[in-house]
């Protein structure tokens, strides 16, 4: 097997000083190419500091993180990130907020203005993609709450990055609206040539997106089980309400309420 | 032929009533009462000119020393619109320079609070002293007075960036100074403008106060003399041009607000 995209061994992170929070301690993951992994746990297991331990935006006390076969020690420009809130920026248009990483990762920001036309029509690709063809001269003002979080996920994936980190990136959408999301997802990460890494409360959003299930502990978080979801792809919404599925969220669900009893 | 012609019956539609839109018509209309009200009040009351002048008995002088009350207008614009300009430049120059970092924020905010407790007319006799009386005194004050509300506006602006965009970016390989260009400064730019109403106000205040203590020229010092020579509606005279200076100027600030940052009428900042 080649070697993993993210490896992750043995890592402590503490917060404020030698005297702050452990957020995370003798943390082991590690994420192969094109695998899509789902970290679910206790609130407060230290599921964001994951996020940004992988991506090279806190550098661990103890322990080495490797992504892409090199020594994480700053920022790692090869990923892209999505939050609950999209963050949008108000006074850029859809599409411009869409570019926007495109002025910023090294590889591309001295090509952008002398090959716009390709860039922009790459954006508009990805946009068709996501459902929201046509919408990239809007301001995101004037987009509803899931298209937003639609444009977020164009944003990330635009300077195509190798590892695509979300962090509950549909934490705050309506039901009808995740599962659609939910599928967008799935058709990315089927066509697209992208590692996912999917921190989520939500264990059925968990179950059926992810090839891994990662369970986390409480505080000082670590890794305490692994699950390979077992469902063929492509799925389709209907597993949601098939035995299995839910057996698996069920013995997921109770290993974190197990974990969160520990704390 | 006109026997072929076909009558549809078209209900006539109503004539159009004059209709008066208040809402634009009310400063005009509360102007106008705000004057009527003066003038019955002076009136009635029978108070002497040298205490309380009618508006009719203002106008009068207005018209009267016209060309005076004009020169020392323009002088009185001039000042401070310079002062203002001074204030703008410095004022994003420090407010960048504050919301850059942290530990520069809390190193200089208090210094500035402490400095801008200080009454600005305390410090005209020192500026006349280094500068002498006359322009220089006036324009100084009205940039001292004028750029502390430019500098919180734009160093909150900064300060306030969500962390997710930041964390977004910084995971690209943005630099501060990426993050700044990109980021930090649009979105400052509706604190600025939004401060540059309040500023351009306190502009007038610098420049008046400063003319009135120590000048040759301008409405704060013909008010002063005036005063001296009991000529009060010569004082209401330039009361009333300061008004109009401060109204149109207030109104070209908010227009200029809203050309340039019509997004952040929009959307609430937080998303």
């Amino acid at each position: 097997m080649a070697s993993p995209l993210v490896s992750i061994e043995n890592v402590d992170m503490r917060y404020g000083g030698p005297d702050g929070t452990l957020a995370v301690s003798g943390l082991n993951l590690k994420i192969q190419r094109g695998e899509f992994v789902a970290v679910v746990g206790p609130s407060g297991c230290g599921k964001s500091t994951l996020m940004k331990l992988t991506t090279g935006l806190h550098i661990p006390q103890s322990g080495s993180v490797v992504v892409a076969n090199s020594q994480v020690t700053k920022p790692v420009s090869i990923v892209g990130m999505a939050f609950q809130n999209p963050t949008m920026l108000p006074w850029r248009t859809t599409l411009e907020n869409i570019l926007l990483p495109l002025e910023i990762v090294e590889r591309h920001r001295h090509r952008l203005r002398a090959h716009k036309a390709e860039y922009v029509a790459k954006a508009e690709k990805l946009l068709e993609t996501v459902g929201l063809k046509g919408f990239g001269e809007k301001f995101p003002w004037q987009l509803s709450g899931g298209m937003q979080q639609r444009a977020n996920l164009c944003r990330a994936l635009i300077h195509e990055p190798e590892l695509l980190m979300l962090d509950e990136p549909f934490g705050a959408l309506d039901a009808f609206t995740r599962e659609e999301l939910w599928c967008v997802i799935r058709d990315l990460h089927a066509t697209q040539d992208v590692t996912i890494a999917l921190v989520t409360h939500d264990l059925r959003e968990s179950v059926f997106l992810a090839d891994k299930v990662v369970v986390m502990s409480a505080r000082p978080g670590r890794i305490i089980s692994e699950h390979v979801v077992p469902f063929a792809r492509p799925r389709q919404l209907e597993l949601l309400y098939e035995p299995a599925f839910n057996e698996m969220v069920q013995k997921l669900h109770g290993e974190i309420a197990t974990a969160r009893a520990a704390a | 032929m006109s026997s072929t012609e076909t009558r549809t019956p078209v209900a006539a539609a109503p004539k159009p009533a004059l209709k008066i839109n208040w809402v634009r018509l009310s400063p005009v209309l509360y102007t106008i009462g705000l004057f009527v009200i003066w003038e019955l009040g002076a009136r009635i009351s029978g108070l002497p000119h040298t205490i309380l002048p009618t508006p009719t008995r203002v106008f009068e002088a207005i018209f009267q020393y016209w060309s005076p009350i004009w020169k020392n207008s323009v002088q009185t614009l001039y000042t401070t619109v310079l002062g203002f300009l001074i204030a703008i430049v410095a004022g994003l120059g420090i407010g960048l320079f504050i919301g850059w970092s942290k530990t520069i924020y809390a190193g200089l905010y208090p210094i500035m609070v402490g400095f801008n407790a200080i009454p600005k007319v305390a410090l005209v006799p020192i500026l006349v002293i280094w500068f002498g009386i006359g322009t220089v005194p006036a324009v100084l004050t009205a940039f001292l007075i004028s750029f502390f509300p430019i500098v919180v506006n734009v160093a909150t602006g900064l300060a306030t960036i969500e962390p997710e965009t930041e964390d977004v970016l910084r995971a690209l390989g943005a630099k501060k100074l990426d993050i700044m260009l990109k980021v930090g400064i649009p979105r400052s730019m509706p604190y600025f403008f939004g401060s540059l109403k309040v500023a351009i106000t306190l502009a007038f205040v610098g420049s008046v106060v400063s003319e009135t203590v120590a000048s040759n020229s301008g409405l704060g010092q013909m008010m002063a003399s005036a005063q001296s020579n009991f000529n009060v509606p010569l004082v209401f005279a330039g009361l009333l041009m300061l008004a109009v200076e401060g109204i149109a100027m207030y109104a070209l600030m908010a227009w200029i607000e809203k050309r340039m940052t019509g997004w952040a009428h929009r959307s609430t900042m937080s998303n």
